[in-house]
């Protein structure tokens, strides 16, 4: 079963921006889904409507089998939404911002609150449950609103940017947690600007742009397709000429860096022996961009290509 | 789905919030109604004598309790509301499985728990004063209940459609008060020229304050059984529209 299917939806605001100009999306059961596009894309209008922020114009959507728009009750208590930006009540306490959501969708009290101790500890806060929200640090009031999306154990977990400005040793530790909950049945929509993140992650992807999906394929498959690698060599004595290296191009930083595009039919162990034939001695080398980003920033400028002619 | 736990927890959301800042909600119509005991009620009020038989103090007591129902019911629904929007927690709301009508209900809930208890801090008060009569507990406690459901609607209404923080202040600052000063709280409206009783009909708070002043004291200057059907009109009407603007969105969705 699918837990996301998304049908020509469309949505064009009242201004006349069409932001959403009718995609078809469709998230497996049990998938760690990336949602990727740059800003302006859609992908938050997209999450808007799935989780009924945002009036859709056109199109359907269907959680776990419930239609959004018939069978509206059961489809969203399917649904776990973290959002962008903090939204919870600033001034109530962790521990009631569970309770509360606990009750909107239903949960008694016996079974709340036993479901925000386990939360609160999964996302390590049970010590900040009496802490009043707007007093705890920026990456704490992240893992506040995970744990509030999960309290009601939702079968489909949306994360839209979750890691946006936490620094990276909270952000590798909710990379594990989302790991985790994935790994216990959870359907994850992951948003995001870190495409490490996504390349970490996830298993399945969409790129989506102007409105439209332009990419929609699992992640080892899209990675496959990147021909070239780039990387950033760092040398042990300095150059005064550029080398000629066949089958890759080379751009020189500074007389102690390269910057070599290696296409995956040359490889590296081609390009270190030119270089050892050569006398360069490599000290160091890293990839110059992510691969996904470079996979992205490709999709991205060829769609922007394409609508220029 | 069991849509009774949302509503209860929404109601008693609103309840925690007005409780946890008694200072702010409960304190000051305590303070602001001694005041008006004292001024309007000794000091003037013996040099006023009595309307429609009752001592002035006696006739003004109902009129000043369902003032501060009016008040604090919409006051309760339009800041808290407002705020939820502001702060976006009502996404909370959005994105969980609660029909509208759980939303308007736990809200308005809310605005009348916070509008009874000041009525009954205000009534509390009067008792310093005078000595209070119960001339019908239905009528008094039922037009109290609806009054203060009316306004709380009004109040969430008025949350919904506002942009800034000096909307949620305009139409008390500008419509509430001077409603309800010209509602015949201290004065009957037999004592005004013909001109202005005919004006003073059309505004619904005589209606509601003279109809609760009957449930207490006996008195009134309009007909009970219209007062009920204007009140009844007017809530039906409210949540018809804030039901629409829930269902559109307005104000709260992209």
């Amino acid at each position: 079963m699918n837990a996301l299917s998304i049908r020509n939806l469309k949505k064009t605001y009242r201004n006349g921006f069409e932001a959403l100009k009718g995609i078809d999306l469709e998230v497996e059961a049990g998938d760690f889904f990336a949602l990727l596009g740059p800003n302006g894309a859609g992908k938050s209008t997209a999450i808007g409507i799935v989780s009924s922020l945002v009036n859709a114009t056109a199109g359907s959507v269907n959680i776990f089998g419930h239609d959004l728009q018939t069978d509206r009750a059961k489809a969203k208590s399917c649904i776990g939404l973290v959002p962008q930006e903090i939204n919870f009540n600033q001034f109530d306490t962790v521990k009631n911002i569970l309770l509360n959501q606990a009750g909107y969708y239903g949960l008694p009290r016996k079974i709340a609150l036993p479901r925000t101790e386990y939360c609160l500890k999964q996302m390590d806060l049970w010590d900040k449950r009496n802490s009043v929200s707007r007093r705890l640090s920026g990456g704490m009031k992240r893992r506040v609103m995970i744990a509030r999306a999960m309290v009601h154990a939702p079968k489909l977990l949306i994360l839209d940017e979750p890691t946006a400005g936490v620094d990276i040793e909270i952000r590798r530790s909710m990379w594990q947690m989302m790991r985790e909950v994935n790994q216990q049945g959870t359907t994850i929509i992951l948003t995001t600007h870190y495409l490490e993140e996504a390349e970490s992650l996830c298993r399945n992807i969409a790129i989506i742009d102007q409105g439209q999906i332009v990419e929609h394929s699992d992640m080892a498959s899209l990675l496959a397709r990147l021909n070239v690698d780039h990387f950033i060599l760092d040398l042990a004595e300095p150059l005064n000429t550029v080398p000629v290296l066949a089958g890759c191009s080379i751009e020189k930083i500074n007389d102690k860096s390269l910057n070599v595009a290696v296409p995956k039919q040359v490889g590296l162990n081609q390009l270190f022996s030119q270089l050892t034939q050569q006398h360069i001695q490599v000290i160091s080398m890293k990839n110059k961009s992510n691969r996904l980003e470079q996979l992205f920033l490709d999709l991205i400028d060829a769609k922007a290509a394409g609508a220029k002619q | 789905m069991n849509f009774s736990i949302a509503l209860k927890t929404i109601v008693g959301k609103e309840i925690y919030r007005f409780i946890r800042i008694w200072p702010q909600t409960l304190l000051p119509p305590a303070i602001t109604t001694t005041l008006y005991f004292l001024i309007f009620g000794k000091l003037i009020g013996n040099r006023i004598g009595s309307i429609h038989s009752a001592s002035y103090m006696d006739y003004i007591v109902p009129g000043i309790i369902l003032m501060s129902v009016i008040s604090h019911s919409y006051a309760n629904v339009v800041s808290s509301f407002y705020s939820t929007k502001f702060q976006r927690n009502i996404e909370e709301l959005l994105v969980a499985p609660v029909p509208n009508w759980v939303i308007l209900g736990g809200y308005v809930g809310g605005g009348i728990v916070r509008g009874i208890a000041v009525g009954a801090v205000v009534a509390a008060i009067s008792l310093l004063f005078t000595t209070m009569t119960i001339h019908s507990l239905l009528i008094t406690g039922s037009i109290a209940l609806m009054t203060a459901t009316l306004f709380a609607l009004a109040g969430f209404i008025n949350a919904i459609l506002a942009e800034s923080f000096d909307d949620i202040s305009i139409i008390p600052n500008f419509v509430l008060t001077p409603l309800s000063y010209l509602g015949g709280v201290f004065y009957s409206v037999e004592m005004l020229p013909d001109l202005w009783q005919h004006l003073s009909m059309g505004n619904p708070i005589l209606y509601m304050i003279n109809a609760f002043r009957y449930g207490m004291i006996g008195v009134s200057d309009v007909d009970i059984q219209l007062a009920f059907l204007i009140t009844s009109g007017f809530i039906v009407l409210l949540t018809v529209f804030a039901l629409f603007l829930l269902h559109r969105g307005s104000g709260i969705k992209n």
